[in-house]
């Protein structure tokens, strides 16, 4: 009934990705050198998969918005990346890594693709390390492990709290290396504005130069989108502020098919929302779940008070204080997955029993820790009778060498000390599992247009669980695309160059022009930033951690008369050429506004609760996610036609013939 | 110096050329705190420096050198780092993160360098003439004696804006040794556990010999009102 | 709180710029210095005025792509964060804020405070890597133990964001701090040893290439740096650079 075809290979599971790759077809190297390719967007994925195919032989142009590749916003990744090697010998293995990643996206992810995503996990490690990525060690030398949400094993590796900027440099010093032998053709500053098809297969870009406003025609044989998430629909979100879905969402206008949009991870640990004016949401890093304990007041009226400030949480006894993960979920407590902590914050705060002045934050609580590690130190170096103060000073110390710069970060923003009160957080848009579809080859519905990283829709299903967005990143860029694309590619090893004067790619830039010229020309009296906040409340009241079926309509209706309001209101001084951010903004917000109404109309469609899904109909007696494996254990891929209204739905079911499928239960 | 083409070579060149003449600059102090001490031994090497033929003849050509070449390095640096930011910011809060001293290091060398020119004029100049143009070797005065240590005496004795002088170059010398003698081993690549005692001795240094210069010139002075 | 802002406004690389004055009435504490930016921006954009063009992303200090130096200083007046994580706190009711971009031949001015910082990456084009290629067949991780201490210092110096602030704070506009980071990231650990002559000739050719001037030992890059990257960095590439330049 699908019209689908996902080029899942046949034969066990183990087998399926080393038996793909002897299958598919390859191109011969003196080939390559006549074939081009174009990457947008420098992140994990994008600079990895540049990297990796320039070094094959191909030429590449990569295009990023920001002023260098190492910019993307991979970059910002705090916790660490998962891998399958088991270096700690706690059991681990490429199935069971498949399985939590499985289980953690609720049964919502395509089991042949997450296999091979633990199947490759290991070599990501080896790679970045003979590339120079600094990972914490331990003394001996080898390896440092964490353990992170939703799983039982210590699988993580990391580099401090900045995991993902040493992953990103790994990555941009490989594109570097191939820049310098000319293999790669960097474009910064500019922002890919089309795709453009030739005979309907994706053949090029046309892009816009940043800084000169030039409009420009960039012609390959295939075209890589690597253009990250579109979490900043939510205009609050711990996304870049330039992050977008502008690359994506041409690509879904012109054939794409943009899959389950309505996944959206909130992530339980960001700061707290301070004032009105606010842009950005700061997120503190899962791992501090490994020993901070979350908790809210058990009674209301502390709640109450120390919403109005009468109170401190420190003069909260331990009996009046509520771990309410600890209690709901006794086998997984604060390392539950992050859309059942979140949840689990929401229901507390929306039960009045949230802190803050505005009663929307929680506890995150290390005082326990402090206690622990200084008790633990004290023992460990002979200071037997340790005084309680003592104890507090070397457990301070321990949890400053783990966490310090996290505190830091922490009281540079709110201004209060997290090693004498406990922080305050709140969950907070983070990522999105949704994004293009593509096949087992990472290629979308458009003939030589590939998605990879959080671009594409494919692993982590309905949730993502933590440290696996930097794995498959790098996972699709440095070991996936390079092959699956030689697969297409080998059927154009005679094409010869793309023309760029041809009526395709005129076309398309005179659409973009005409864009730009209607923005410009409508002289309106708001910001930009005015419709995407107002777009953002609207996605995070009636689209956000729990949705029901009035509000979504609501949405829905709302999205699309804000959308109109933007195209007759909107004020962008300056011209289109030179740089003009309003104008940058205002394209990228033009696209969210289709696209939210469209994550609205996928969340309404998904009358289930799955993973960051969660629908208020259906849910169990205790309030956990109630799945419907019977009705939409599917994919919801959608059609453009016109509007985000008329977009048509077509399904891909899921088949598990690996896992048995189960309710979830962290408990 | 055309041989010296990148960066961090020229600043290695300046960095030994200035470790160069801090040694020279011990060299010197000792030699002339002996007048304080003993007006005899002063004379006495006196007379052995400026006749040995090691000395006139191979390490005061290198001593030349040296200081030329500080001082052009100098200024070739000055004229690079300049031309780095040829639009200045209209605010700069400098002291905001760095020393003064460190900053003005062409400030402390430029008045350094005016007054080497006195020095010259005062001792090198003159002792060239004696020596090399009237063949004077003997060191000896017209009453058969050594004449160093009168003639050292003489420059202060008497002279108290030529003492002023003195005090202030010095002032400024040991400022630009202040920065300069510990950021010469960071050039060099010594940046290890040792630097701190390195920091420490480089700034007693820098301290120490300049004004120990300082109260040569006032001792002479006050000793001769 | 109120405040009075002096911002530098310039078209394009080669136009004239000037300073313009701004007025805000209405500045919380809580609210970071770029925040503070996009109202006055927004103000701007209502009356129709182009707004002031500054480079920002991630506004968690980990980017890098923000700059402005803030009354004579590149992120402001506070220790160890970007301008993103400057928070409004640290001024007072009345105060006059300059704001400039960063300032360096080598760094052009793109418009109003943005900067065109690409100098950074073809001093890292010119070397700052490791060639071993990605796609898969290198040896075990764990294969080659690594001191933790080696390891540490290694991740010290690989933390810099590349904002460019240690350009902006020194008074020669040296990148001394910048390359001697990622040329010490290499140097500390076994897998960067093999082409560490190579590395660090080409990288720091490239430096003078694109008109930074020499570092004179100031230590302001290190106190600007919001990463706190150590001058140890600066020695190391000392070193590292006439050991090579010995080998020839």
């Amino acid at each position: 009934m699908s019209t689908l075809d996902s080029k899942i290979p046949s034969g066990p599971i183990a087998d399926k990705w080393t038996k793909h790759k002897n299958e598919i077809n390859l191109v011969n190297p003196a080939n390559k050198r006549n074939i081009d390719i174009i990457v947008v967007g420098t992140g994990l994925a994008g600079a990895s998969a540049s990297a990796t195919l320039a070094e094959l032989g191909y030429n590449v142009k990569t295009f990023c918005f920001q002023d260098s590749p190492r910019r993307a916003h991979s970059i910002a990744a705090q916790g660490g990346i998962n891998a399958s090697k088991n270096y700690q010998g706690d059991g681990d293995s490429d199935y069971r890594l498949f399985y939590d990643t499985v289980k953690g996206g609720d049964y919502r992810s395509r089991e042949a693709n997450v296999y091979r995503l633990a199947e490759v996990s290991g070599n990501i490690i080896d790679q970045c390390v003979a590339q120079g990525v600094p990972f914490a060690r331990e003394y001996g030398g080898l390896l440092d492990n964490r353990s992170f949400g939703g799983v039982l094993v210590s699988r993580t590796f990391y580099a401090k709290g900045q995991t993902g900027q040493q992953l990103l440099l790994g990555a941009y010093s490989a594109m570097n290396r191939q820049i310098n032998r000319g293999k790669i053709q960097s474009f910064t500053r500019h922002e890919m504005m089309d795709v453009v098809k030739v005979d309907g297969k994706a053949r090029g870009i046309i892009a816009r130069n940043l800084v000169t406003g030039e409009i420009e025609r960039h012609s390959a044989h295939a075209v890589v989108l690597a253009s990250g998430g579109y979490g900043n629909v939510f205009f609050l979100s711990t996304n870049a502020m330039g992050s977008n879905v502008t690359a994506a969402w041409k690509a879904h206008k012109k054939g794409a098919y943009f899959a389950n949009p309505c996944y959206t991870q909130i992530h339980p640990t960001c700061i707290p929302v301070s004032g009105d004016l606010q842009a950005k949401l700061t997120l503190m890093s899962e791992s501090l779940r490994n020993d901070g304990r979350i908790w809210v007041p058990a009674k209301k009226e502390d709640a109450q008070a120390i919403q109005a400030g009468k109170l401190k949480p420190t003069e909260i006894k331990e009996e009046d204080r509520d771990y309410y993960l600890e209690r709901r979920y006794p086998a997984f407590g604060n390392l539950v997955p992050r859309d059942v902590a979140s949840r689990a914050a929401k229901e507390r705060c929306d039960a009045g029993y949230g802190v803050n002045k505005t009663g929307q934050a929680v506890y995150l609580d290390f005082s326990s820790a402090i206690e622990r590690y200084g008790k633990e130190k004290a023992f460990s170096s002979g200071k037997k009778d340790a005084s309680k103060e003592e104890i507090i000073k070397l457990g301070k110390e321990v949890v400053e060498s783990k966490y310090g710069n996290l505190f830091d970060m922490y009281e540079k923003i709110t201004d209060q000390n997290p090693y004498e009160t406990p922080m305050m957080i709140f969950p907070a848009v983070h990522y999105t599992m949704g994004g293009l579809w593509v096949d087992y080859n990472l290629m979308t519905t458009i003939p030589g247009c590939y998605a990879t990283g959080e671009a594409n829709f494919s692993d982590h299903g309905a949730n993502r669980l933590g440290a696996s967005a930097l794995m498959q990143g790098l996972a699709d860029g440095y070991f996936v695309l390079p092959y699956t694309i030689g697969d297409y590619l080998s059927n154009d090893i005679r094409t010869g160059p793309i023309p760029t004067d041809t009526k395709e790619f005129e076309e398309a830039e005179n659409e973009v022009r005409n864009q730009i010229e209607s923005l410009l020309k409508v002289q309106g009296e708001k910001p930009v930033d005015y419709f995407h906040r107002k777009l953002g409340l609207i996605m995070w009241n009636k689209c956000g951690m729990s949705r029901n079926e009035k509000e979504l309509k609501e949405a829905i209706e709302e999205i699309a008369q804000l959308r109109e309001e933007f195209y007759n209101n909107v004020r962008i001084p300056g011209k289109a050429e030179g740089r003009n951010s309003e104008l940058e903004k205002a394209g990228r917000v033009a696209d969210f506004l289709e696209l939210g109404e469209l994550f609205a109309k996928d969340a309404l469609d998904r009358n289930e609760s799955c993973g960051g899904h969660f629908r208020e109909e259906y849910q169990t007696p205790e309030g956990e996610a109630l799945r419907d494996d019977e009705n939409y254990k599917y994919v919801a891929a959608w059609e453009y036609k016109g509007k985000p209204k008329d977009a048509v739905l077509h399904k891909e079911e899921l088949i598990f013939e690996n896992i048995e499928l189960k309710t979830r239960s962290y408990k | 110096m055309g041989g010296i083409k990148t960066s961090i070579a020229r600043k290695v060149a300046m960095a030994l050329s200035g470790l160069f003449l801090v040694l020279f600059l011990a060299q010197h102090f000792t030699i002339n705190f002996t007048s304080v001490v003993s007006p005899d031994t002063f004379n006495e090497i006196s007379q052995f420096m400026g006749t040995n033929f090691l000395v006139q003849a191979v390490l005061q050509p290198i001593l030349i050198f040296g200081v030329i070449f500080h001082f052009v390095m100098g200024f070739v640096l000055e004229i690079k780092n300049n031309s780095a930011r040829s639009v200045s910011y209209a605010k700069y809060n400098g002291g905001a993160n760095s020393p003064w001293v460190s900053r003005n290091m062409l400030l402390t060398g430029i008045v350094v360098l005016a007054f080497l020119g006195l020095h010259f004029y005062d001792f090198w100049v003159h002792e060239m003439q004696v020596k090399y143009i009237q063949g004077d070797m003997s060191g000896l005065n017209e009453a058969g004696e050594f004449r160093y240590y009168e003639e050292t005496v003489a420059k202060f004795a008497g002279q108290p804006v030529r003492v002023a002088i003195y005090v202030f170059s010095f002032v400024l010398l040991m400022l630009h040794l202040l920065h300069g003698f510990a950021s010469s081993f960071q050039t060099m690549g010594v940046n290890n556990k040792y630097s701190k005692g390195i920091k420490v001795f480089t700034k007693a240094f820098a301290i120490v010999i300049p004004m120990g210069f300082v109260f040569i010139a006032i001792f002479h002075y006050l000793n001769n009102l | 709180m109120k405040l009075n802002l002096k911002i530098w406004r310039q078209e394009d690389a080669k136009a004239k710029g000037e300073f313009k004055n701004y007025q805000l009435n209405e500045v919380h504490g809580d609210m970071s210095f770029l925040e503070m930016l996009d109202v006055l921006n927004n103000e701007l954009v209502e009356k129709g005025i182009e707004p002031v063009e500054f480079d920002h992303d991630c506004r968690e200090g980990i980017c890098g792509m923000c700059s402005l130096q803030i009354n004579g200083e590149p992120h402001g007046p506070d220790r160890g964060i970007t301008t993103c994580q400057l928070h409004m706190r640290k001024f007072k009711d009345g105060d006059t804020i300059v704001i400039e971009p960063f300032r360096a031949n080598a760094f052009p001015i793109v418009k109003d405070l943005a900067v065109d910082r690409s100098a950074f990456d073809r001093i890292q084009q010119a070397g700052g890597y490791i060639s071993v290629n990605t796609s898969g067949n290198t040896q075990d991780a764990n294969s080659i133990p690594i001191e933790k201490d080696k390891a540490d210092m290694s991740f010290n110096a690989a933390t810099c964001i590349g904002c460019g602030a240690c350009v902006a704070a020194c008074k020669n506009a040296s990148a001394m701090l910048f390359t001697s980071a990622k040329v010490s990231q290499y140097a500390l650990l076994p897998q960067g040893e093999v082409e560490a002559t190579d590395r660090v000739l080409n990288m720091v050719a490239q430096m003078d290439k694109e008109g930074f001037g020499n570092c004179t030992n100031t230590g302001a890059c290190e106190i600007e740096c919001p990463k706190g990257i150590s001058l140890e960095n600066i020695a190391r590439l000392n070193r590292e650079y006439l050991a090579a330049s010995l080998k020839g």
